[in-house]
This record gives C-alpha cells, structure tokens and sequence, in this order.
C-alpha cells in the first residue's frame, strides 16, 4: 500500500473529533478505583486495626505520609512519563528525595535515642518477614487498574512508565496498609514500607514493558 | 494536528502527508543497516499517530511528541524482528546489525569479496569460513587433499586480506 493512499485512506474512515486524552485526569481516576480495590482486599484478607485509636495517634499520619509522599511522587512521574516526549520535571525526584530523606533521618533519631536492646525491635518490629510482600500484594490491583487505564493512551517509555505506575501503586498499598498495620517505629517504616513500595516500582518498571505495548 | 483533533480532516491530511516525508529520512537515517523496511515504519508511525491523536496535549511541543512514537514504532518493529532481544533506545539499530552479521552489509561485502575469487578458491572458503565445514570435509567436497586444502585456504586468505588492506589505504 502506498503511503498517501493509507493517509487518504485513514482520514476518510475516521477523522472524528477527539477529546484531547487528559492523562492526569485518568491516571488520578484508576489510581483511586485501584486503591478503593485495595481497601477492600485488605478488609477482606486482615480487616483493619481499630482505627480512630489510629487515627489520634502520631506514627499512623507517619506512615501515611511517608507512603502518600512516595505515591504522590509516582503520579507526577507517570503524569510526564506516559506523555510521548515531554520532559520529566523534576518536582516528582524533590518530592521522593524529601519523603526519604525525612523517613531516613527520624528513623535514624529515633534509633541513635534508644538503648541497644531495643534496636530489634525498633527495626524489625514483630512483622518485618511479611510487611513488603502484603504491601506488594495491595499494589497489584492499583497497579493491574493504572496499567488498564494506560490503554488509551499512547506510552513510549514502557519502562520507566511501568515503574512509575508501580511506585505509585506500591505507595497507595502501602498506605492502604497502614489500615492494618500497627508497626509505630520510624525505623521500621523506613526499612520494611520502602522494601515494599521499590519492590513494587522495581517489578512494575519490568512488567511495563510487557504489559504497556500497544 | 489540533485542527485534526477538532475533527477537520483535511487539516489531518495535510499534517500525515508533511509528517510522511520528516518520518521517512528520521527511519531512513536510522535504519540503513537494518533489514527492516522504511516504508512500513513510515506507515505504522503514521497509523499511530493519526490513532493517538488524542494523546497529543497542545500545551506541550508537537515534534518531541512526533518522534517520541516514530522512535516507539522503530523499537518495537526492532524487537519483532529481534525475537527475544529487548532493545535500548538509540543502540537499537547498531544492536541489531551486530547481532544479525549475516544480514545486510556484512553479507553484501562478504559476497562480493568471494566473487573476486577463481572458482575453486572461492568453493572452498566458502565451505570452511562460512558453511563451517571441517577441513578434512571440505578436502572431500572438493576432491583434493587434506593439506592441499589448507595450503588454499591459508593463502586465499592472505590474498583476501592484503587485497582488502589496499583497499584501505
């Protein structure tokens, strides 16, 4: 087929007018069905701890922020990343960096302040040996419902845009967790919450390019 | 392209038919040593970007967006052709011409390198550097013996590779 007869060709079988693809609309709106997914799983699978108890208490709102912060920095990458050619910014790399460095330095505080035979339990706490796989567990359906919405879009950058899907869905579950979740150390977020929301950036980075062809 | 989005399909026409011919030296650049075909690319990166029209926001440049799919389709067609091989960016090309010596120019040079040998020197070159028969084979295939066969070979090489040297200079 010559190539002006396929352009006649296409512009005659379909030149509607489209709606110019809002990315940040669509990804927000999957991302929250994801996440409402993920609720329900965990309400399903471990129920939640008593949660106005939580609610009042100062480590819940850390680990959500933690978790929110590396969510949030996901979504600004994927927002730029799924658009074919636009820059990155940098806004998403700040956002990342301060929730880490934040969750670094009070996990260090909180560990050079308590005396040796504690270290343990600050850092392991009783559930360390499941914490990162439940998180990896949640972010599936944030992560399955991200990449399904991704289908009327146009990626380019299937790693790097599967990997932002993954740490915004690894930070939404983690944050879903924390329903569950009574760990209060600094330390214990800062190793076992960041085991598994990189986890889940890591194997959504290397699921995108797969999963995102189109 | 927004008047292509706004449904004007004559605006749309006119845009495919410009970007056509940027598409075509942008895959033609890149693909001179590739056995993939630069029309079929030209045409599957037209075809995605008439059908992804939608995903073109105004606020953001037109040519990144162009030849971020143009370099999407190039990839993806690298990684049909490739099988298994998953395909970096710009290398892409350069990749995969090394991973597919018999292909294209290598084959070309090879060939007509041969070509400039008498018959029976080019027979059994071809036998021993190419096919990768053994010598003792090649000596039966050829009907001469095992050590006439590698006098042959050896000095046939020579030649090649002297003939190839001047060439250089």
């Amino acid at each position: 087929m010559k190539t002006s007869d396929l352009i006649v060709a296409l512009t005659a079988a379909d030149a509607r007018p489209v709606r110019q693809a809002a990315p940040t609309a669509s990804v927000a709106a999957t991302a929250g069905i994801g996440a409402a997914a993920a609720v329900a799983v965990l309400a399903l699978w471990l129920g939640f701890q008593p949660l106005t108890h939580a609610f009042g208490a100062r480590w819940f709102w850390m680990k959500a922020g933690f978790s929110l912060s590396l969510a949030l920095s996901g979504f600004l990458l994927l927002v730029r990343a799924v658009r074919p050619g636009a820059r990155l910014g940098l806004v998403w790399m700040v956002i990342g960096v301060l929730a880490l460095g934040a969750i670094g330095l009070m996990a260090a505080h909180t560990s050079m302040r308590a005396p040796p035979d504690r270290q343990t339990a600050l850092w392991l706490g009783s559930t360390w040996r499941v914490c990162p796989w439940r998180i990896l567990a949640l972010a599936i359906p944030i992560y399955a419902a991200i990449v399904l919405g991704m289908r009327s879009l146009a990626p380019t950058r299937l790693g790097l845009v599967g990997a932002a899907a993954g740490l915004l869905a690894g930070g939404l579950a983690a944050a879903v967790y924390g329903l569950y979740c009574q760990e209060n150390t600094a330390p214990f977020t800062a190793a076992w919450y960041s085991a598994g929301i990189a986890a889940s950036a890591l194997i959504g980075g290397a699921l995108g390019t797969r999963l995102l062809r189109w | 392209m927004v008047a292509g989005q706004a449904g004007d399909a004559a605006a749309q026409s006119r845009l495919l038919t410009e970007l056509a011919g940027h598409l075509r030296a942008y895959f033609a650049r890149r693909l001179s040593r590739s056995a993939l075909d630069v029309e079929d690319l030209v045409q599957e990166a037209l075809l995605a970007i008439h059908l992804k029209r939608a995903t073109y926001d105004p606020r953001f440049d037109f040519t990144p967006w162009v030849f971020a799919i143009a370099r999407y389709k190039l990839i993806d067609q690298l990684r049909r052709l490739g099988g298994r091989v998953s395909v970096p960016l710009e290398d892409a090309g350069e990749l995969m011409a090394e991973a597919n010596p018999e292909e294209g120019v290598v084959r070309r040079d090879l060939e007509s390198l041969l070509a400039r040998l008498p018959a029976r020197q080019r027979s059994l070159l071809r036998d021993v550097k190419v096919e990768g028969y053994s010598m003792a084979e090649a000596a039966e295939r050829a009907g001469m013996s095992v050590t006439a066969v590698k006098v042959t070979v050896h000095r046939t090489m020579k030649r090649l590779m002297k003939e190839v040297s001047d060439e250089d200079l």
